[in-house]
């Protein structure tokens, strides 16, 4: 069965605070209601956090980092879930449950199986 | 080509449509599918010129694209290494209701939402309409190869995301069929900015959607919409290609079996829709008052007027205002129309809101009808529609 990344675009809140009690309520009914169709995911610190690194001059290059996130956008990438769903409608269903679609968006990805 | 090689390629081109929504489904590839159905295709046209139709043509060409595609599928396998998967058999004689079915898989997938417009557009002219993508380019003014690559795109999309070669649940069904109206719909208006070929390619898929879905209002009142104003065409650009207002149409030109068509059509989208309006019943049903008036000046305003109240209530758009304001402005006189139309927000970068200020204030003897024009210009007016508002407003 295909598995997609459901990749989690919102406000860019740090799921540990207090103040993020009642999202994360959110995220745990959405957690057991989907149960059946998660495979993985993880949930991320703020783009405060976020270390962006490059090599300069391709492999072997300098190491550069820099403070923050690749891109800086309005919603931040806070985290993703791995589905796994018979098609793409069941996998956009499933990911208008994810709360974050609420308030942000959700990129939905199907992800390469390199076993066949 | 002959006569008979005429009517060969017709029938191979409807029949195509239909085989290749069968072998969707049978390979489980849009890709695969219609490199088969090509390829039959092609020995169809060769042979049957020359040996005469089989009696069972869509049997023929199925069975004919099962085979290539089964032989592309061996020969993957084999350069890989591994066994082929085995492809379900075709029925040479499927039934009705199995051939409906497919079709209409293949038109919700080709218009589904996770596709963008450009590619629905794109791939219901290639599938559905079983152009090929040179004159899909043409028809879309798109250079050949951009084309080439934004099919095989949206074919990778539908492979690789897998988007379902379902029709959706009758919950879902509402909005996804009114998805599907509206690329028709545009493919439809895209003819009318010039590229006539795909007129008639938008009122081919209309019709396609209406058999397949005689009981969806949508369909019919999509239907109805572009047979009313196709039955205008001839007389809708002059002989230099210049747009002629609805006011100066010559009637006699007009197309009294699609209008007898369309009307009927209304009536039956009508009947079904007694509660709820549908908008491109609706529509239709104000096309239809233009169609069925003896002159401009006999056109039923109050209907016309009443229709566009019915389409506020459930389509409550700017445009929609503003074209109601046009009906006003017969009815009533430019004042009253100009006060409404000075009275919609967000139209600034709108060209027909601008036409239709330089219009009305024209009509009301007012210079500041040429500024208006000038806007319209600005926005993007199209320049035919722009030469012609000009040689109105010239003194």
């Amino acid at each position: 069965m295909p598995q997609y990344a459901a990749i989690i675009y919102a406000s860019d809140v740090d799921p540990t605070r207090p103040e993020a009690v009642e999202m994360m309520k959110d995220y745990d009914e959405f957690g057991a209601a989907a149960q059946a169709v998660i495979r993985g995911g993880a949930a991320l610190y703020p783009t405060a956090t976020a270390t962006t690194v490059r090599v300069t001059g391709g492999k072997g290059g300098d190491i550069v980092t820099s403070d923050g996130p690749y891109a800086e956008t309005k919603e931040a990438l806070t985290g993703f879930y791995l589905i796994e769903c018979a098609d793409l409608d069941e996998a956009v269903k499933v990911a208008a449950q994810i709360p974050g679609a609420w308030d942000g968006a959700i990129e939905v990805r199907p992800v390469v199986d390199f076993g066949k | 080509m002959t006569g008979a090689g005429d009517a060969v390629a017709r029938l191979v081109r409807d029949e195509g449509t239909r085989v290749l929504a069968t072998l969707v489904r049978v390979t489980g590839s849009v890709d695969l599918a219609q490199d088969a159905v090509q390829d039959a295709v092609v020995r169809a046209l060769e042979t049957w010129p020359r040996d005469g139709v089989p009696a069972n043509p869509r049997g023929w060409l199925l069975v004919a694209a099962r085979r290539r595609a089964v032989d592309v599928v061996r020969r993957e396998a084999k350069r890989l290494g591994k066994e082929a998967d085995a492809m379900p058999a075709v029925d040479p004689c499927p039934d009705p209701v199995s051939v409906r079915d497919d079709l209409l898989r293949l038109v919700f997938t080709c218009c589904h939402p996770a596709l963008s417009l450009d590619a629905q557009v794109a791939l219901a002219l290639r599938t559905l309409g079983g152009l090929s993508t040179a004159e899909v380019a043409r028809g879309l003014l798109v250079p050949e190869a951009t084309m080439a690559k934004r099919l095989t795109r949206a074919k990778q999309k539908i492979a690789q995301a897998r988007i379902p070669y379902r029709v959706p649940a009758s919950e879902e069904l509402p909005a996804r069929l009114a998805g599907v109206a509206s690329t028709v719909y545009l493919i439809f208006n895209e003819g009318y900015t010039g590229r006539v070929s795909l007129i008639a390619e938008g009122v081919r898929l209309a019709r396609l959607l209406a058999s397949l879905m005689p009981d969806e209002p949508t369909a019919l009142g999509l239907l109805a919409l572009v047979l009313l104003q196709d039955a205008r065409r001839s007389s809708r650009f002059d002989a230099s290609g210049l747009p002629v207002l609805l006011s100066a149409q010559d009637r006699s030109s007009w197309d009294a079996s699609l209008i007898k068509e369309g009307v009927e059509l209304v009536g039956v989208g009508l009947r079904r829709t007694p509660s709820v309006p549908n908008p491109y019943v609706v529509q239709a049903a104000i096309a239809a008052c233009h169609d069925l008036a003896p002159s401009y000046a006999e056109t039923n305003w109050d209907a016309v007027i009443s229709w566009y109240d019915v389409l506020l209530s459930i389509q409550d758009t700017a445009v929609v205002r503003l074209n109601r304001a046009a009906a006003v402005a017969e009815r009533d006189g430019p004042a009253a129309a100009l006060a409404l139309v000075d009275g919609l927000a967000g139209l600034e970068d709108y060209p027909w809101w601008h036409a239709s200020r330089a219009e009305l204030l024209h009509r009301l003897g007012s210079a500041s009808a040429l500024g208006a024009l000038d806007r319209a210009v600005e926005t993007g007016l199209p320049a035919a529609h722009a030469a012609h508002l000009r040689y109105r407003l010239s003194p």
